[in-house]
């Protein structure tokens, strides 16, 4: 149990997917100029981030690692080469089905989520998600505790940066700096203090 | 078929007067993590230019046989491959900075650029404008990606692909190296300055609002 506190707790703060491994970022630039649509966007990729991981774990431990086919008589076939064409087709069948199954039985979150889900599929926290869980070796339950912390994390930092730029309106910006430029300003100033959470041994 | 001068401005184009990161923001997802040395920048500056190129000029072969409901996975598994390829020469004939880029060449399929011109130019132009286009959209992804790693090279560990420029202190030099462009939020900081350089100079870029 304290091994998957440590691993959640580790995958919010210190290995934070947007703030320390710079994923997600085109969308997290893009769609972090209001709190409330940051949020969606957020929750979007905190479940899908959430479910893709440990189904990629499963599919990468059944039929892609080197002897993984064993159960069908291919003792020796080593299969890992296929994984990011198989990794991304998992990851854009399971956003296309969740949107299908939001919109008949939640439609309200269905409204919400819906015009993010379309963009997730590629987005690389998701994806980027996926790879460090087959790059570090993770179990099936360490995959979901990572799956969920590391949405989690991008949440929570595509949240604090929307707040931080709301009110960022009111500021006086050298003009050529305004926008795009002052952003990253932003978002290195924020990872700069996600660093101090490095400290933390867990 | 388009004249030399079109062509010209296709593949010079991206790199300062509309470059993808800096004003499309697009593919920064995994720029700023391979910056800390010039030799993986460079290496990923390659690979992108090669995966962008190629797969919008199959795509573009392809584009009036695509269905349009189904676009996105038949781009995605053109680029997937494309990946395929390029990760496996890699771990082939440059082994250690594959393992040092680890994740991030398989973040090529979904770095924006490559996804953003299939969508926006290949699916509407024929094949060799647009694989001139997706080489203009590498360089100027590479471009980015070599000036920040330069930076972050030179200043953090006093070297430029691993050779040493600046003598350090702890081997008898004078330079005392900054350690913070090794970390990642420098990346960001050389990014925003950048963007403000080049903004300054070409005030069209500006964001009027």
């Amino acid at each position: 149990m304290e091994h998957y506190l440590s691993l959640f707790v580790r995958a919010v703060f210190i290995d934070n997917l947007a703030l320390s491994f710079f994923l997600g970022m085109c969308t997290f630039i893009a769609i972090s100029k209001q709190i409330k649509t940051a949020f969606s966007l957020g929750v979007a990729v905190t479940v899908v981030l959430a479910l893709s991981v440990p189904l990629n774990n499963i599919v990468f431990k059944q039929f892609l690692a080197p002897g993984a086919l064993d159960w069908l008589g291919f003792p020796d076939t080593d299969l890992s080469f296929l994984g990011f064409i198989a990794y991304i087709g998992v990851i854009a069948g399971l956003v296309q089905v969740l949107e299908m199954f939001l919109d008949k039985y939640v439609p309200s979150l269905y409204n919400a989520l819906g015009i993010f889900l379309p963009l997730i599929t590629v987005n690389c926290a998701i994806f980027g998600g996926v790879a460090f869980m087959v790059e570090r070796d993770y179990t099936l339950a360490e995959s979901a505790v990572f799956g969920l912390g590391g949405g989690i994390g991008w949440t929570l930092a595509i949240t604090v940066m929307a707040a931080v730029s709301e009110k960022l309106k009111y500021a006086d910006v050298p003009v050529a700096l305004r926008g795009l430029g002052s952003r990253f300003i932003m978002v290195g100033l924020m990872s700069l203090g996600f660093l101090s959470f490095s400290g933390v041994s867990l | 078929m388009a004249n030399a001068k079109e062509m010209k401005a296709l593949v010079f184009g991206p790199v300062f007067a509309n470059n993808p990161i800096a004003l499309q923001v697009l593919g920064i997802c995994s720029a700023l993590a391979v910056t800390t040395k010039l030799d993986k920048a460079l290496v990923m500056g390659v690979a992108l230019t090669l995966v962008t190129a190629f797969s919008s000029m199959f795509i573009s072969m392809i584009r009036n046989h695509i269905p349009s409901s189904v676009r996105i996975i038949v781009q995605m598994t053109i680029i997937a491959s494309l990946v395929i390829v390029v990760d496996q020469i890699l771990k082939a004939y440059a082994y250690n900075v594959a393992k040092e880029l680890s994740v991030f060449v398989g973040l090529i399929i979904t770095n924006c650029i490559v996804m953003g011109r299939a969508e926006a130019y290949a699916m509407k132009s024929p094949p060799l404008m647009s694989f001139l286009d997706g080489i203009g959209n590498g360089l100027g992804y590479t471009v980015l990606l070599v000036i920040v790693a330069v930076f972050r090279e030179l200043l953090g560990s006093g070297t430029l692909l691993g050779v040493e420029i600046l003598p350090l202190v702890s081997a008898g030099g004078w330079y005392l190296p900054n350690g913070l462009l090794l970390m990642p939020p420098s990346a960001f900081f050389i990014i925003g300055l950048l963007i403000w350089l080049l903004r300054t100079w070409r005030p069209e870029q500006q964001e009027k609002h």
